[in-house]
């Protein structure tokens, strides 16, 4: 067992994650989810790289093209009305 | 024994007379295949079937193969062994006790154990290359930016390609040569691979050829694998290759600063699982949040639950900079690190894996010994490298592979030199 996190952290962060854990999950993935951050540690060790990013913007027209059909769209909704998805209540 | 190499079986004809007319091909299950089932290996998906195609089978049916099952593969991608897959594990061919290799050990099942010619995979920390080389094939993980990744289930952006599986060095390269070239649809595809020969330069002429070798990734090895990695070394040498070691110390961390960067990514891309507009429902009582959770803890598996919680965590206030802001730093090292070793080799060498296929069930329960795994072959992620595995014969009865990586779009020096390895 270590401490770099705790059952409560856990559970935070499965709340977060939109994860439901039992007690069962939230002891196993305490202890387990401990064990990498503590080899995540070592990364403190890391010096900071004087790196140039070698990224590029890439853009293009905003035409409109051929896309899906609304029927293809929604084919693997569990739930559609009027061609729309629907989803469980916001609150 | 079946090998449980397919989620689904297909007979997905192709419509091309190119040069795989007559090729069979399996392709891995996070790949999307319009009206087939594409589950990535997760419960998740399990009735999930994508209106559109990916890029790359549209570029496989155009070049005339027929796709013939949809490769079983770890949940999500998440995992060294194709354990992790919602639908059981695959059997490694060369040996039915022993794992396949993942999380791409269908696709390298399938090509091994003769139930398809080639297969495609796709590689975010070592996923091609480490069942190719657990099953004895040949597996290529391309330049970032080489093969569109339109179509492909999203794990780790930033990390991952889609590469070929194959028997022989050739085959795999010209398979990279039909799924290689710039798409539209994927912003992030490069022109360096239009019109490539790939296939053309698996000649084997390795004489003159510089070969750096990392001792750094042979330390913490098994004798056996690093056994055949000598001897091999030594054939490349009788074939008028030089030698010379190589220090890339940021390789150190690698594994670390893979882990935080695809788990990060992960817990981002696996938000879009909540059963509403495909996916497992958990149905509808209860209110949104409530909906969505139930619905991702019946949906993902413990190894993907593991790395959302995990990467939430790493993203979340007060632990970014410790994890992913460091995660990144290291990543630029090893960036800069191979930068500079390829200012004098021409390709940097290292077992695939540092250890022989475990047996099925023996590592699920260890986290962290499967990460370790990876310590050789997600660093070439990190620095958006290509790299090959290859067969270098056999300890106990089991496959060891070769790693050859090369510079950004070196992917004919790397196929030339894999070419003599396996000569």
């Amino acid at each position: 067992m270590t401490d770099a996190v705790d059952a409560e952290e856990i559970r935070h962060v499965a709340d977060l994650a939109r994860l439901d854990l039992d007690d069962d999950e939230v002891e196993a993935f305490t202890e387990q989810c401990g064990d990498v951050l503590e080899r995540f540690e070592q990364l403190e060790e890391v010096p900071e790289v004087d790196a140039e990013p070698d990224l590029v913007n890439v853009m293009r027209p905003d035409e409109v093209e051929e896309s899906l059909s609304q029927t293809a769209a929604l084919k693997n909704a569990e739930e559609t009305e009027d061609g729309q998805f629907k989803g469980p209540n916001v609150s | 024994m079946s090998l449980n190499a397919f989620i689904t079986e297909t007979d997905i004809e192709g419509d091309g007379d190119g040069v795989l007319d007559g090729k069979t091909v399996a392709v891995k299950d996070n790949i999307s295949t319009e009206g087939v089932p594409t589950t990535c290996g997760s419960r998740m998906l399990e009735d999930y079937e994508p209106p559109y195609d990916a890029t790359v089978v549209e570029r496989l049916t155009d070049a005339g193969a027929t796709i013939v099952g949809k490769a079983n593969m770890d949940e999500f991608g998440m995992g060294t062994t194709t354990e992790t897959s919602y639908f059981g594990p695959t059997k490694n061919p060369v040996d039915e006790d022993h794992v396949p290799g993942g999380s791409s050990g269908g696709s390298a099942a399938a090509v091994a154990g003769g139930e398809a010619d080639l297969a495609l995979g796709s590689d975010t920390g070592g996923s091609v290359r480490a069942p190719a080389a657990f099953c004895g094939v040949v597996g290529i993980k391309p330049t970032y930016g080489l093969v569109s990744r339109y179509g492909l289930v999203a794990y780790a952006n930033s990390l991952e390609q889609i590469g070929p599986i194959a028997p022989t060095v050739e085959e795999a390269a010209e398979l990279l040569d039909v799924i290689a070239g710039p798409d539209e649809n994927d912003g992030t595809t490069r022109a360096e691979g239009a019109d490539s020969d790939y296939a053309g330069a698996a000649e084997g002429d390795v004489d003159g050829l510089t070969v750096g070798v990392p001792r750094e990734l042979l330390d913490g090895a098994d004798e056996r694998v690093v056994d055949r990695f000598e001897a091999a070394l030594d054939d490349l040498r009788a074939q008028g290759a030089e030698t010379v070691d190589v220090e890339l110390p940021s390789c150190e961390y690698a594994v670390a600063a893979y882990y935080v960067i695809a788990m990060s990514e992960a817990s981002s891309n696996l938000a879009r699982f909540d059963g509403v507009r495909y996916g497992n429902s958990g149905g509808f009582d209860g209110n949104w949040n409530e909906t969505f959770a139930e619905s991702r803890s019946e949906g993902f598996g413990d190894e993907v639950k593991r790395r959302v919680l995990l990467g939430t965590y790493a993203l979340s206030a007060g632990y970014h900079d410790k994890y992913y802001k460091q995660a990144q730093e290291a990543r630029a090292w090893v960036k800069q690190d191979f930068d500079e070793v390829f200012e004098d080799v021409d390709v940097v060498a290292s077992p695939t894996m540092p250890v022989l296929p475990p047996e099925l069930g023996e590592s699920l329960d260890d986290p962290v010994q499967m990460y370790l795994a990876d310590a050789n072959t997600t660093p070439v992620n990190l620095a958006n490298l290509p790299a090959i595995s290859v067969p270098a014969g056999e300890a106990d009865g089991l496959p060891v592979g070769l790693q050859l990586v090369g510079p950004k779009f070196g992917e004919e020096t790397i196929v030339n030199a894999a070419a003599a390895v396996e000569a």
